[in-house]
Parts: C-alpha cells; structure tokens; sequence
C-alpha cells in the first residue's frame, strides 16, 4: 500500500523530559519520524516540552509547541491546529500512553484525528499484563507462571503457590520502577506494596523467577500488509533478572544455534502478528540455557530505547521506517538508503558486533543502591563496534568514562578472595569487573558461571583478556604479541601501562563500514568503526577513500558520549548544530561519538560518523586519517573538553577555545589568578588537599561553605558544608575517590544566581540572554529553575555583567561559546564559575532569543567577526517572551538516593515554560514538569531547616491564603503559630509513630512537601528517609524555600490549563 | 600455523590454518548468515565451493551433529575472521578445529571477511585456493577451475526410504544433494520419503508410486544435468504433484522451457526478501544461490508466484499444465528464517488433491 494521501498534518508527540528509563533515543526517533514526514510533504505539528532537543528546532517541524505534555494541553493544541491525524509510537511511553488516552476517550474521532500506528486494543494486548498473558496463551507462546494483584494478600498467596523468588512487575510504570525480585514474604509485601502505589492502574504482576536464563531481544518491524522482519537480535550478557536497560547486551546473538535463534524469531514474529502491531516493536524473551523452553518476557509496543540501539547497531533507521509504515507504505515499497537500491523488506546482517554498556549514576549517587534488578537505573549508555567481543568490551568499556582503560578496576584490587567471590553474587554495576578480577585470580569461568550464570563464551573470551594481560605481565611485548594485543581492543596506553614497556612498532586501523548488508551489495553509507586488520591478512581500509579534501578542509567534531546527570542531551544538540553549521560553510565535517541514542550518531549527520570510544588514542587515530585543519571540542561537553590536552600535545589545531583557556578556567590557582589581575570577586576560599587542611579552611572562611573537588563535571561531589561533621564526612569519601585531587572549599554566598551563556570572537562578545535562577545559590544551575530574561536584573546590571563577561573572555583567550555563573549580593558581582564551551542552557537560549548560538560560536570559532554575522555584539534585545526552564528528576528509580538538591547536579532533564509573562511561564514550566497545580486539594507540609525559619512564615502563609492545610513538625510549626497561622503540628519520624510524618504521608492528606535540611545525603537520616517516602509515594518534595515560593505564586495565579497560551515557537 | 587464499586474480591474504592440511582449489562464495555454521557446512550444495563467512565470529555454539544437514559432504574450504576455540552450547559436542579436520575442510582464519566478500561480489565467481605456499600456486589452473559433475557426487549411490511414523502419503525424492531438514519437513508432515539417486529413470520412479515427487537442491550449473531435465519432462505428464527447490526448481523450469542464467552477485544468507506475487506478501528467506532461472520463460502455463524484492529475479514458479511448482529458496530453512515452511503444506495439499 503507498502513501495514504489522506493525510496531510500530523501531529507528533515527543517523549518530553529525560528521565531514567527514557532518555535521548526518542529525540533520534522523533527527528527520524519529522524527517520521513517531511519527505512525504506532510505538514508537521509537533508537541514536547524538552527543549533540549534536536527535534524541536524550528526546521524539524511546521509547527513547534514546547508545551506540557499533558491531556488537557495536547487537547487544546488539537483543536487549534486542526490536524488530520496523529502519530503514536515514537514520543516513547510518554507519547504512546498520551495518544491511547486520546484515542480511547473518543477525542480522537470527535475531532476527525486518524490514528496513525498500532491502534489501542494493539497496546492494550501488549500492555496490559493479563490481555498479554491471555493473548499468549492464545496463540500458544510459553509465558511464565504469574498473576495480576491489585493488593499485597493476593500477591503474598500466589507467591505461596508458586515459590520463591517471585519477580513483582508494576502495570504501566516506565523502565519498570517499582518492581523488584522478592527472594521471601517481607520483600514481596515490601515490593508488592510499591509496586501498587506507583502502577496508574494499582496492578502489579507476580511471576515465576526465571532467573539464570538467556535474555534475548528482537527488534521487529511489521507492516499493515502484515509483512514482519527482524531487524536485530540482541543478547543480554547479564541473564534474566537484571533490567534489560541496565545489561551489557551484544548484538547480534551469539550464544545461540540456528535453532535456538529461528526458533524465538519466530516466537516473535508470531507475538508481534497476534497483537497486530504496526512499526517498530521490541520482543523479549527468555531461554533456559540447557533445553528448547522458552518464555515471553515482554513486548514494547513502539519504537523504544533498544530500536536506537538496533538501528545504529544495524545501519536500519527503524524510527524512520516505522513512521513511513504508520502513513501507509509496505516494508517492500521502501528505499534502503544506504544500499540505494534494495528495499527495506529483508533483515539486516552484521558483519561485527555492537556491545552496549550502560552509563549508570551511582558516581554522583555515592548512597545510591547500585543493586541491579528489574527497575532500570541507568541514565544512558554507550556502543561500541568491533570485530570481536574482547575488542568491543575493551572500547565500551573505556568509551564509558568510568576512569577504566582497561577491565581492571583498581578498587577491586586489594580486596580479600573471598570478598571477590562474594561480591559475584551480586548484580551490580560493577559486577562485569569482578567477573574480570575473579578470572584474574584464577577462579573458572565454569565457577564464575554457576555463580553468575553468565554465558561461559562471554567468560572465556575475557579469560582471553585476562590470558594476554598475564602474558604482558610477564614482560612478553614483541611485535607478534603487540599485534595480537590491538586485536583485542588494547590501547597503546594500556599495553604501556601492563607490560611496563614501549610498544615495539606502529600499527595502522583498519576502519569498516556499516552497511545493514555485511558488504553483500555496493553501500555508501559514511558509518565506520575501527579495527586492526594487518595488511597482509587483506586488512582493507574502508573509510580512506571516503576522506575527501574539501577546498576548506576537513573538521573533526568530537561528541558528547552517554547521557548522564549534569551532561545530557544538550551537549549533543550543540554537537549537531556545530556540525550543520560547518557544513553551511563549506567544510567536510567527521563526527567522532559513541552514544547510540543520539541525533549524532545519525550516519547522515556530519559527512562521516565514527562510531568509536572518545579516548585519546580512538580519537588521535581518527584524526590521523582525516587530517582535518582542526577539532572542535567545545559542544560535546566535559567529555571533548577533556581531550583537549591531548590534542594540543599532539599538536593538533583545535577550533575554538585551546587547552590554555580551559586549564585556566578549570585550574583553581590559575583562575583566581586572573580574577585578581581583572579585579573580578569571587567568593572566598582556599585549596586544600587534607581533611585537616579542609576544617581549617573552612573553619577561616565561615560556615556555611561550599566544597567540591578542583576538576568538576555537574557539581560531581560538591556539598554545602554547614559544620565540621560535614567536612568530615565529604573528605572521607572524596579522598576513597580520588586521592590526588584537591578539594576547593569556598565561602557559600546566598545570593542571586545569574547565568550567561556568550559567545566571544576574540575582540567582541555577544550575550544572548541573561537568566536567573529562581533559587538562590546554593542549588546547581542544572537543579534550579530559570528565568530568561533575568527580571531582577537591572539595565544597569546587565551592563556590569556584559562587562565583566567580556573581560573574563578576554582574559581567558576564550573564542566561541562561553557559560559564567554570577552571583549577586548587596549589588556586587561575584563569579562562581566559567566553562568556556557550549552549556546545558544553550538549546533552550537559542530557541527562546532566536540567536542560533552554536553557529555564531562555530563561525567565530572559524574565524568570522560576530558584527557580520547579522545579531550584533553585547546585550541581545531580549525577546518577547519569557523562558522558565524547570528541572525534572529520576528520584524514585534511584533507591535511597536524598532527594534534597544541594550544589551536586541531580537532575536528569528539564521542560521549558514559554508565555508572554514570567507568571504564567513559571505556570506551565511546573505544569510540564509534572507538578498537578490545578489539584489544590492536598495539604503542605512544611519542615524547615533553622536557617529557613525567618522565611518560613511569609510562605506558609501563601498556602493558607489559597486554603491549603498547613501541617509541619514541632520547630515549624512553632514559628507558623507564632505568626498566627493553623498548623497540624505532626511527629518526626523517630518520635511517634501514629502522628509521625510518615503515616501523614500514607494517609494522602499531603499533596505538596516543603523540606530543608543543613544535613541530608545519608539514607538513614530521618530527614532523608521522609523525602524517600514522598518521592515514592509521588508527593512534588520541595527543598528549597524559593521553589515553594515559586509554586505557591504559580498556584495563586490565575492560570490554568485551560487560559495559557499556547505558544508555536515557529510562528513567535 | 599460516596459510594463504590465494585467489585466480593473483591476490593473496595471509591467514591462519585451522581444520584439515592439504591444499584445496574451489569457487569461492560468501554467505552473511550470522548463525548456521553447521547447516552451511554440510550442506552439500556448496559442493566445489569454498565459503566464506560474513560475520567474524563462528563456531560459537560449537559442534551439534543433529543439526547437520549431511553426514558427509559440504564445502570444500572455508574461510573466518575467528573460530571460537571454546564454544558454548547446550548441546554441543565439540570445536570447529575437531569438525573440519574430521570432514577433511581445509580452512583459514585471521582473514578480512569483508575484504573478500566485496571482492567475491564484485567479480561474480572468483576461484581460489587454500594452500601453505602461495608461490606455488598455478593461477592458470586456478582460472580454469569450473563446479562440474558435483551432482552425480553428491547424489546418493543406493536408494533408501526413511519412513513416517503415521504414514499418509509415498514422496519419492529426487537426490540432487539434499539436505536432511528438506526429508524431516516431509517426514514431519507424514510422507515416507524415499531418496532416490538422482539419474533414476522416471519410469523406475513411477514404479514406487508416489503420491509426490520432490525435486531436491543440489550443487552446480542445473543446465548440466540433461539427463535429470528429460526425466522431469516425462515426470510431468504423470500428473503426479512435484515440489522444486533451489536446483530442483531449476531443473524443473529447464525441463518446462525456461532457461537459466547466472546473478550478478547471487543472493547469499538468510536475509533474502521474496514476494508473493499472488498476495503481494513479503517474506525472509534463505538462499545461497548463483544460478536463477530467468523470468523470460514465464507463460500462461507457468507463472512466477514468486519474485526477489531486491532485483525481481524469480524465485517460484508454480505450473498450470501439470500439478507441479517450485521455489528458488530453501522453505526448509536450515540455516534461516522458518516463514515460508508451509509451501511444504501446500504440496500436502496438492498431494491430497
């Protein structure tokens, strides 16, 4: 069937904030999906309320709402737009479960809206777990032994029956939160419990343990003729039990026979047919080890987290394909592009491997549990491509940056045998590391496997690594044994480092091409991965003949790498505008990255991608080949700007800001030097390197203070201190982490924060916006909510701030993009911070001013002069409408993680609020961040640290006014009383508990939680184990007074769902 | 130990032998199947060819003699990245090293697979030979190395039946190289099939009366086997149903009027699209095929019911003047995808009438 002419606007509905569980992969599938749509002539509505992507530039779509993603918000959207139809798959959980919701409450047909792709009966079946179960049965797939409760009795019964362990799966949850593994009747009722709470629909499933079995994936595509094909098999290196999300998975199978595989192929062809799915889908299934039995795991209804991963592990743009399924073309009436001349109907074929390794949090979440199970905890990941598996770990793991070059982890190194042994027991993030150190230490991969039951092929083959290393050791380093070392994924660095020698000699990459066809027809897709092949084995570079020599030259940009808290998407927004840019300026542009979910890695992207670990010697050996006239390095992040030393020590040209400019901003002695040489404050402090040391530093500049390590990434590991316990405590653990850093402790100043993002072409300075956190300083720029424009900000201000900009940039020989963080008290300015590279905040500046601020920052980068550039030099006339950037986090997935926001990053995205006033801006920012303003039936309950009690008063008072209940603790409450307010005084946890906070938080009288505390991080504190509760139980738990007051002026204000404006950023 | 492909244009590639010593001269051709190692190397169709395998890892399930698709003959040579020393497999029983040397396959490791297969692509058929002295090697011999009477040797020598266990219908199967998985499918579905040699005259073969005749796969040019086309051509007048596949269906083709010809490339592993021409319907295949049969020949009175997605090469034709069609791929899978399994009820069906 060709194109359904009938359609002609379609909406697209994008995933929204990164969460855990749903992160950047749905900026690639919704930019895919635009794209297809646009091919066809389709007229483009397009909703999300992350701003930090790709797929809300205005050239992706006719029309741009970066609007809540909520029912009564999409609704309205509908009916002033008009459009004819409306896709669901590909805005992830989020768009899909908004589509159905439309679709089933007969909006959809009332307004003559066509659903495009799977119908809702279709995700239903798939969704709901007992239609799932029943459809399985019907068609004769195997399932496990499970049941649907909707209390804990039932659950604890069934679980009776059946045995322990039980696996608990919430209904309708993303990633899976609040389920678990139940190994006896407490956990059960515990995880039962949580489970209920958090499913939409209070209905968990309780099943059988299947641990220990294979866990294989299929990616498959299905059309409406009914034509399915597989586009990828992937298998899970940690067996059943551990998240699919948070597992080492390798693409394609590999453990298993012709038999095995055709075998769940067809399973899955046959699922994906009964439930009449229609586009990308994910199937999983487990497979017992030692027999044919099988059992159904799940069916993802749309395009998800593992269709990005197949799609850059195949060459096969399923995002892409679906969508062109979802207007009516047949998988055989479409084009595979990268043969340009076979048809999308057939399966891909790998002639390498893909491996994914997951990016997990706990370096920021040190308290974190980094237990893994069946709710996903991962933020991102990355993939590598090799032709063999040792070669694949080796670069996912480096590529990873968890410090590793090699599976060694050193922390493991001095633990006891027996430790090691019992740290296998354990699915954790770091297990793969233990597996490796056990090997080391002789133990079998057929002991290993009985412990972990992880495949032994995946333990011999790092037994080959183990093997070589233990050659290397023993000094062995001639040029057979170098050779052999490159093949397994060794970096030169690491051979160095193992065998305590030079290496012997200088081999070349081979790099290899992706092609969805392991070479069978002519492809010319620019997709390549690196490998050793020596020339007489036929070794045969195939990215070579592809590095042309543009007149202007080749530039190579260097991407941002996996997602993580403090660097997200919007480094790899920057990335893509800074390549677009160079492409409209006439240069050959190689992009080097290795995060699969990205809009980067899209192999049309840059005019060459490389798909390898950004690492020194990965990058350096690109760079050689390509021999551009420069590397970019200020768009992707921490993880470029890291390489940069690198670089220039290999004297290699970088484009824009240089090593010198980034060590003096990140070298504390260097930075304070220059601060003082241009007169700019910067709140007190000092290096230290003890704890000792640290007391006394602290002790000279007064608490509170702020602490954290000299290099920073995110605020990783940075308290404010409030006394010398607090100290104490950091110390302790910064110094497990890194011993030779130095610690910078800081007087902690509570003023305003004002963030600028400029841009510098070595004479003059272009500032685009001023914002301003809504919370003092104190919260992360990332954690805080933003204003633009800075309302608090005086013209006269303004002008100070341009000024000092302009001479820190200047000081600093900064050249392109530039990110200041300012504080403002009694009228001074204060610098915090300068990173002289692309921010967090620049997609949403650029879409907000209309100033495409990577491509000034690229062209001045290049050499280009900002006044010809058409937006002029200094303050930028500040747009007409007013920006509120609200942050969004992933609390409830990360156990025993506080939720109080400190100087540390912690969240995971961000929405953006757009109106005509900062009122109603702040509105919908909170709105699309999930707050429930229109629902004021709830009470607050307020618990403030000391420091916060003067304020307290002023605030409560707000919720009173608008009739919100006011309950607090003793000290809180005191203060209320005093100020003649009604309070529900209530009992801390520890002192009773009938009245404690606790059983408040149950009872769900509560519907807003303000709590402050001067300590917190501890998962035992009660102070902490109450914010745990609330995030578990969905209560919004504010930490800071000014967000409070944020909320309370927003739920003052008249504005609700139904009376903001809807904004189209195309049309502003 | 190192060895040496050195191909007919004079190229050579260095590797690392593994399996059986000896020197072997055979066509070279790729398949890009990711899994079927087994199935490819006992697969008598390669007979005279040496394969070379797409995906860099193999022999990771190890050794499993059930899933052999012969008991002796496959390919001559064989060619991967790496081998996997140590496999890991429920049901395996042994290593690729064990196998090969035991069927006698010279192989090679250590080789850029990709490398070669472009260059198998491109050339169309390109001869080669594994050897420990690339010197040595005589490129005009190599040039003038051609797949001849492989049929007649792959064929079984002596009839022999293999019986259903609730037997509703008598197939005879015409041994052009059959795989095992071709005799389990009919087997399954409860044929007696009884294997006979593929120069069996058509009136020895009437003489066991059966309900079907199924025209097996095999190895080689199908214009070859003249005498095998002029007893399908007296087999077609019998009115007895007859189901082609891969060398069968070209037999049978020849033997209707159409003609052969060669791919340029071929289709080679378990990827390969074909459409239902009928219903318009698309499904995955395996295939490892050179020769096709060309579309020209098609009549009223044979249609092709199935066309290549890629090039719309055919690859089925089904028959109006006697009960008799045919597919260019392989329904039995073994290696590949399971979807197209019911033309084998559909040749039940014929059977039934």
């Amino acid at each position: 069937m060709p194109l359904n002419k009938d359609i002609k606007k379609t909406m697209v509905i994008g995933s929204g904030p990164i969460v855990i569980g749903q992160a950047a992969e749905f900026d690639y599938a919704g930019t895919q999906a635009c794209r297809a749509l646009r091919e066809e002539g389709i007229e483009i509505v397009l909703v999300n309320s992350n701003p930090a992507t790709i797929m809300t530039d205005n050239v992706m779509a006719d029309r741009i709402y970066i609007e809540p993603l909520t029912l009564e918000t999409v609704k309205r959207i509908i009916k002033k737009e008009k459009p004819d139809s409306i896709l669901s798959g590909l805005g992830g959980q989020t768009g899909l479960t908004l589509s159905m919701q439309l679709a089933k409450s007969g909006f959809l047909e009332e307004h003559n809206v066509r659903l495009l792709g799977s119908f809702p009966d279709t995700i239903d079946k798939a969704e709901d777990r007992q239609l799932f179960k029943e459809t399985m049965i019907e068609i004769g797939q195997p399932v496990i032994e499970s049941q649907v409760v909707t209390d804990v009795q039932s659950a604890l019964d069934f679980a009776d029956k059946i045995g322990y362990p039980v696996v608990v799966r919430p209904a309708f949850t993303l990633g899976g939160s609040g389920g678990g593994i139940a190994y006896s009747r407490e956990e059960l009722a515990h995880y039962a419990k949580n489970g209920l709470m958090l499913s939409p629909i209070t209905q968990v499933l309780i099943e059988a343990s299947i641990l220990g079995w294979k866990e294989i994936e299929f990616e498959v595509i299905r059309d409406s003729a009914g034509n399915s094909i597989i586009i990828c098999g992937m298998e899970n290196i940690d067996p059943v039990g551990v998240h699919t999300g948070d597992s080492i998975v390798i693409a394609p199978t590999v453990t298993l026979s012709d038999k095995e595989f055709q075998m769940l192929r067809t399973a899955s062809l046959d699922i994906v047919r009964a439930l009449g799915i229609e586009g990308g889908c994910n199937v999983q299934l487990a497979l017992h080890p030692t027999s044919f039995d099988y059992a159904v795991i799940e069916v993802n209804p749309r395009v998800s987290r593992s269709s990005a991963l197949a799609s850059k592990a195949t060459g096969y743009p399923i995002a892409k394909i679906s969508t062109k399924i979802a207007i009516g073309y047949t998988l055989d009436e479409i084009l595979n592009t990268v043969t340009g001349k076979t048809s999308c109907a057939f399966e891909p074929t790998l002639d390498y491997v893909a491996l994914k390794f997951p990016k997990w949090p706990f370096d920021k979440f040190i308290y974190a549990k980094r237990d893994l199970g069946t709710q996903m905890k991962a933020t991102g990941e990355v993939m590598s491509l090799a032709d063999s598996f040792e070669m694949a770990m080796m670069k996912a793991v480096r590529g990873a940056e968890i410090g590793l070059e090699t599976m060694n982890m050193p922390k493991l190194k001095p633990l006891p045998d027996a430790e090691i042994k019992e740290l296998l027991t354990k699915a954790t993030d770091e297990r793969i590391f233990v597996v490796f150190e056990a090997l080391h230490r002789g133990l079998t991969p057929e002991e290993i496997h009985e412990i972990t039951k992880i495949d032994n092929w995946f333990l011999y083959k790092m037994l080959n690594l183990v093997q070589y290393e233990q050659l290397l050791a023993e000094g062995k380093l001639d040029e057979e044994t170098y050779r052999h070392g490159k093949k397994l994924g060794y970096t030169d660095k690491a051979i160095r480092s193992i065998s305590g020698q030079q290496v012997p000699c200088q081999v070349e990459p081979t790099f290899k091409m992706v092609d969805t066809c392991a070479a069978e027809f002519a492809a010319q897709t620019p997709y390549f991965y690196g490998t050793y092949i020596s020339p007489a084995a036929g070794g045969e570079n195939e990215a070579a003949p592809f590095v042309r020599k543009a007149k202007k030259g080749t530039v190579v940009v260097l991407g941002s790498g996996p997602i993580r808290i403090g660097q997200g998407i919007e480094f790899d927004y920057a990335s893509v505008h800074c390549v677009h840019s160079l492409k409209k300026m006439g240069y050959e542009v190689a992009l080097i990255n290795n995060n699969p979910e990205t809009v980067s890695t899209d192999f049309d992207t840059a005019d060459r991608l490389y798909f390898e670990p950004l690492n020194p010697e990965d990058v350096l050996r690109i760079i050689d080949m390509e021999q551009p006239m420069g590397v970019v390095v200020a768009f992707g992040g921490q993880t470029a700007i890291r390489l940069t030393k690198h670089l220039q020590k290999h004297n290699i040209p970088i484009i824009g800001a240089g090593a010198d400019c980034i060590d003096m901003a990140e070298d504390r002695e260097r930075f304070d030097g220059l601060l003082e040489r241009l007169g700019i404050a910067r709140p007190r402090g000092f290096a230290v390197k003890t704890t000792e040391e640290a007391l006394a530093a602290a002790n000279k500049v007064g608490y509170p203070v702020v602490v954290r390590p000299s290099y920073v990434l995110g605020g990783q590991n940075m308290i404010i201190a409030f006394s010398d316990a607090d100290i104490r405590e950091y110390m302790a653990i910064i110094l497990e982490y890194e011993e030779e850093n130095t610690v910078l402790i800081d007087k902690y100043l509570a003023g305003l924060e004002i963030e600028v993002d400029a841009i510098c072409d070595g004479e003059d300075v272009l500032l685009p916006g001023i914002m301003e956190h809504v919370e003092r300083t104190g919260i992360h720029s990332g954690d805080s909510i933003a204003m633009y424009p800075a309302k608090s900000v005086s013209d006269e201000l303004a002008e100070q701030l341009l000024a000092t900009t302009k001479q820190i940039c200047k000081g600093l020989n900064a050249i392109g993009m530039v990110n200041i963080q300012y504080i403002i008290l009694d009228g001074n300015i204060y610098v915090i911070e300068v990173n002289p590279r692309a921010s967090r905040t620049v997609p949403y500046l650029s879409k907000v001013t209309g100033v495409p601020m990577c491509e000034l920052a690229t062209r001045v980068s290049l050499g280009e002069k900002l006044k010809d550039l058409g937006y002029g030099t200094g303050l930028y006339p500040k747009a007409d409408y007013v920006a509120a950037k609200v942050p969004v986090f992933s609390f409830a997935k990360l156990t025993d993680v506080d939720t109080h926001l400190g100087p540390e990053m912690k969240s995971t995205g961000e929405v953006l609020g757009l109106a005509k006033t900062e009122e109603e801006a702040l509105f919908k920012g909170l709105v699309a961040a999930g707050y429930k303003l229109d629902d004021r039936t709830g009470g607050v309950f307020l618990t403030v640290r000391d420091s916060d009690k003067g304020e307290i008063a002023k605030l409560a008072e707000k919720f009173h006014g608008l009739g919100i209940a006011l309950y607090a603790t003793a000290g809180t409450a005191k203060v209320l009383q005093d100020a003649g307010l009604t309070v529900h005084v209530v009992d801390k946890i520890s002192e009773n508990e009938e009245n404690s906070v606790m059983a408040l938080l149950e009872s769900g009288a509560v519907g807003y939680i303000l709590s402050t505390s001067a300590r917190g991080r501890d998962p035992r504190r009660d102070s902490v184990k109450m914010r745990r509760r609330a995030c578990l139980l969905g209560i919004p738990c504010l930490t800071s007074l000014d967000t409070a007051n944020a909320l309370a002026d927003s739920l003052m204000s008249r504005y609700s769902q139904q009376n903001t404006e809807l904004v189209d950023i195309c049309n502003m | 130990m190192k060895g040496y492909l050195v191909l007919e244009n004079g190229k050579v590639f260095e590797g690392k032998r593994f399996g059986a010593m000896g020197d072997v001269i055979a066509e070279l051709v790729f398949t890009t199947g990711m899994t079927g190692y087994l199935e490819t190397l006992t697969d008598k169709s390669y007979a005279g060819q040496m394969v070379v395998q797409t995906f860099p890892l193999i022999g990771n399930y190890g050794v499993i003699p059930s899933d052999f698709e012969s008991d002796k003959i496959g390919p001559g040579g064989y060619i991967v990245k790496e081998w996997c020393q140590i496999p890991s497999n429920f049901r395996s029983e042994g290593n690729l090293d064990t196998f090969l040397l035991d069927r006698g396959i010279p192989a090679l490791s250590g080789i850029d697979t990709r490398a070669l297969t472009k260059l198998i692509r491109d050339a169309g058929a390109l001869n080669a030979c594994i050897t420990d002295d690339p010197d040595k090697v005589d490129l005009a011999a190599l040039k003038a190395y051609r797949i001849t009477g492989k049929v007649a040797q792959v064929s079984t020598k002596q009839a022999y039946t293999v019986q259903a266990e609730q037997e509703k219908y008598n197939v005879v199967l015409l041994d052009y190289g059959v795989k095992a998985s071709i005799i389990k499918e009919l087997v399954k579905r409860g044929c007696t099939v009884t294997v006979l040699p593929h120069d069996t005259t058509a009136v020895d073969i009437l003489a066991k009366k059966p309900d079907g005749i199924l025209l097996s796969n095999g190895p080689g040019d199908p214009t070859e086997n003249v005498v095998a086309i002029a007893t399908i051509k007296e087999l077609l007048g019998a009115g007895v149903p007859i189901f082609g596949i891969c060398i069968g269906h070209q037999l049978l083709a020849l033997a209707n009027g159409f003609e052969t010809g060669i791919l340029n490339g071929g289709h080679r592993g378990s990827n390969q699209p074909v459409r239902n021409t009928e219903t318009g319907k698309v499904y995955i295949t395996s295939q490892g095929h050179q020769y096709v049969v060309l579309r020209e020949g098609a009549s009223d009175n044979a249609t092709i019911f199935f066309e290549h997605v890629n090039d719309q090469s055919c690859e089925g034709i089904r028959y109006a003047n006697a009960p008799a069609f045919s597919v260019q791929f392989h329904p039995e899978a073994s290696a590949g995808p399971l979807d197209t399994q019911f033309l084998f009820d559909d040749f039940i069906k014929m059977m039934e009438g």
